[in-house]
């Protein structure tokens, strides 16, 4: 039993679901996660490595050491907690490509090899993309397909780089690769770093997650990204470079959230910015930094799963999601509202939540490390964070002015769902000695200290202060019905354009040399008709027709003077 | 569903939102003047300075917020700009 795969529970169950409806479906999604759950607690042991042999390759399909058994639970309760708020579905599809997308984030983060690897990490892009076209618009599919377009190219750089390196190291384990280990390194690097989203590979994200159904969007937020975040710190962990690119991650993604209307898209961007806060660590690459990366995509998929689920929920109730058209539901759905401010103050790491327990230790870290001025972007980004997700997304849903929307409290089981994650949050931020206890790198520390409390503090406090100064001087930008320019205009805009321009250039280009050459043929002929030998028959032009009989009467001649000759 | 009908809320009175911001704007004066009282660890020189992260805080969202209304310049378009 202990050398059972994870992800297959989770691929029996989706081939269940395929072929049940109701409770025994309803039954069945529940079950999954938690039987998988205990059996990773119970029955798998560290250190147990199962392989098969395929051919001349040796394929692990289970490698467990202390961070892939922390992504493997992690995975259990998101997809628990994704399965709660999903139960009031119909639609099989959506239930298929669920559980099979959190199997697959399964099979990846137990992965030995890197070929295991790269099939996890196609099946992750295929069965997740199914969750936006469920939404079954035509923007959907068309997201859907951009989505699917950069996931299979993540995937394609990743088989060619564990190619390059198999060639190069004689090695399919994947263990720690670095950029030293030359083109197959950065192959794979830019792979992980497309799935992590990062700066100008992040437009799948944005574009595709706010397009994705009310329960879809809840799923991709937990799984995609924190594969990925779980494959740079296996594969990358202490690349400086990771540093620089985690510190652009948190802070470019503010400013626009801060103009977005979509409020889905909102958490998109902060979706990108706390990423940045794991990429950051693992690119610092001591163990306080791993650690505080590897506990802030625990608490991350948590809260952020929470506050998509209170958006899903109010997406569901008002059918819509833009800034400008919601306001004042706070009336109609006081629970949600409650849920989502617990989700907030999570994700601005307010002391006693989730947040503030894990990104402590990569702040504290940055700071061990001497990054004086990243440090300073970074507590910028924190302050940033607060403003937009923390308090622009709870007071442009459920505050501000009243949009008059009056509708319902979410159905009963998105309630029970987004209550478990935000208890999660207070426990994971007021007890925070259990998810220590299963980080991978022994490490003391300890986030509630004076300096430490204070510090958090006075930055949100003066941070909402600064919201609340901006508002009452009318300086605060309105929501307003827009799109905002990011990375996917080159290809939504630049190169359809740039496709139609050089169509309709080459175009022109051909008429005119066609004229080129036609225009002196013209007129040599109309010079030749004014001429005086013009008004001979012989010269006159001559329909095809007569052409074609003439040529025939030679011929003919030809073959009766043959036959005679 | 007429206007009269319905019940009023708790932000409906603006005396409660004076309250929520009194109460507030109260935290954040005490939290200024704790860092007087307690002493805090330093890691990096700026830190000394007397409410170092409530200055930045409301620095640091005070920019974020001007430079993303003058991106809104630059970057945003109309709703359908991508369906034309």
């Amino acid at each position: 039993m202990s050398e059972l795969s994870p992800f297959l529970l989770y691929f029996v169950a989706a081939l269940l679901v395929a072929f049940t409806r109701g409770l025994p479906r309803q039954v069945i999604l529940l079950a999954t996660p938690v039987v998988t759950g205990l059996h990773l607690w119970l029955n798998i042991e560290l250190g147990t490595t199962v392989t098969h042999a395929v051919m001349s390759y040796e394929l692990i399909t289970l490698r467990v050491d202390k961070l892939s058994l922390l992504f493997g639970y992690l995975f259990c309760i998101a997809s628990f907690i994704a399965g709660i708020f999903s139960l009031h579905v119909k639609d099989t599809k959506q239930h298929v490509a669920g559980v099979m997308y959190a199997g697959s984030a399964l099979g990846a983060v137990f992965a030995g090899d890197l070929i295991t690897l790269f099939i996890f990490w196609e099946l992750l892009a295929i069965s997740s993309v199914f969750l936006i076209w469920a939404r079954g618009t035509e923007r959907a599919l068309k997201a859907g397909m951009r989505y699917l377009v950069f996931q299979v190219l993540s995937g394609v750089l990743l088989l060619a780089g564990a190619l390059v390196y198999f060639h190069d190291s004689g090695s399919l384990a994947f263990d720690h690769i670095g950029l030293e280990a030359g083109v197959a390194g950065w192959l794979i690097f830019i792979a992980f770093g497309i799935k992590s989203a990062f700066p100008f590979l992040h437009s799948w994200l944005t574009d595709g997650y706010p397009e994705a159904t009310v329960t879809g969007t809840v799923f991709l937020s937990a799984f995609t990204t924190k594969v990925a975040v779980y494959a740079l710190a296996r594969g990358f962990a202490g690349e400086e470079i990771l540093v620089y690119i985690g510190v652009t991650m948190a802070c470019f993604p503010i400013f626009y959230a801060v103009i977005e209307n979509d409020l889905r898209k909102v958490l998109a961007y902060s979706l990108i910015n706390q990423v940045g806060f794991m990429v950051t660590g693992i690119g610092i690459g001591t163990a306080l930094a791993l650690n505080g990366a590897i506990a802030h995509a625990f608490s991350d998929v948590i809260f952020k799963g929470l506050l998509f689920m209170t958006m899903g929920a109010v997406l569901y109730r008002a059918g819509n999601i833009n800034g400008s058209d919601l306001g004042g539901l706070y009336k109609s759905m006081p629970k949600t509202t409650v849920l989502c401010i617990i989700g907030a103050l999570s994700i601005s790491a307010f002391p006693l939540f989730s947040g503030f327990v894990s990104k402590s230790m990569v702040m504290t870290a940055l700071m061990h490390e001497d990054y004086g001025y990243l440090w300073l972007f970074m507590l910028f980004a924190s302050a940033g964070v607060f403003h937009h997700a923390g308090i622009k997304i709870p007071y442009f849903a459920f505050f501000a002015h009243d949009s008059g929307i009056r509708t319902e409290e979410a159905p009963r089981n998105m309630l029970i769902a987004m209550t478990i994650a935000a208890v999660l949050c207070i426990f994971i931020g007021t007890q925070p000695q259990y998810l220590y206890a299963l980080l991978p790198w022994e490490v003391k520390y300890w986030p509630y200290d004076v300096t430490h409390v204070l510090a958090q503090l006075q930055l949100l406090f003066f941070s909402a202060l600064a919201f609340v100064w901006l508002n009452k001087k009318g300086l605060y930008p309105p929501e307003l019905p827009s799109v905002n320019l990011d990375m996917e205009w080159f290809y939504r805009k630049l190169m359809p354009v740039g496709a139609q321009q050089t169509v309709a250039f080459l175009r022109r280009a051909k008429m005119s040399a066609l004229s080129v050459v036609t225009a002196p043929m013209q007129g040599v002929q109309t010079e030749f008709a004014k001429s005086s030998v013009a008004k001979y028959y012989l010269s006159e032009s001559w329909p095809t027709g007569s052409m074609v009989f003439w040529i025939s009467a030679i011929l003919a001649a030809f073959l009766v003077l043959d036959a005679f000759g | 569903m007429s206007d009269e009908k319905e019940k009023i809320y708790l932000f409906d009175r603006p005396e409660n939102i004076e309250r929520l911001l009194k109460g507030f704007y109260l935290i954040c004066i005490l939290l200024v003047l704790a860092d007087f009282v307690i002493h805090r660890h330093i890691g990096f020189g700026w830190e000394e300075m007397p409410a170092f992260y409530a200055l930045y805080g409301f620095a640091a969202c005070v920019v974020l917020v001007v430079i993303a209304k003058k991106m809104r310049n630059v970057v945003m378009r109309k709703e359908d700009y991508y369906d034309e």
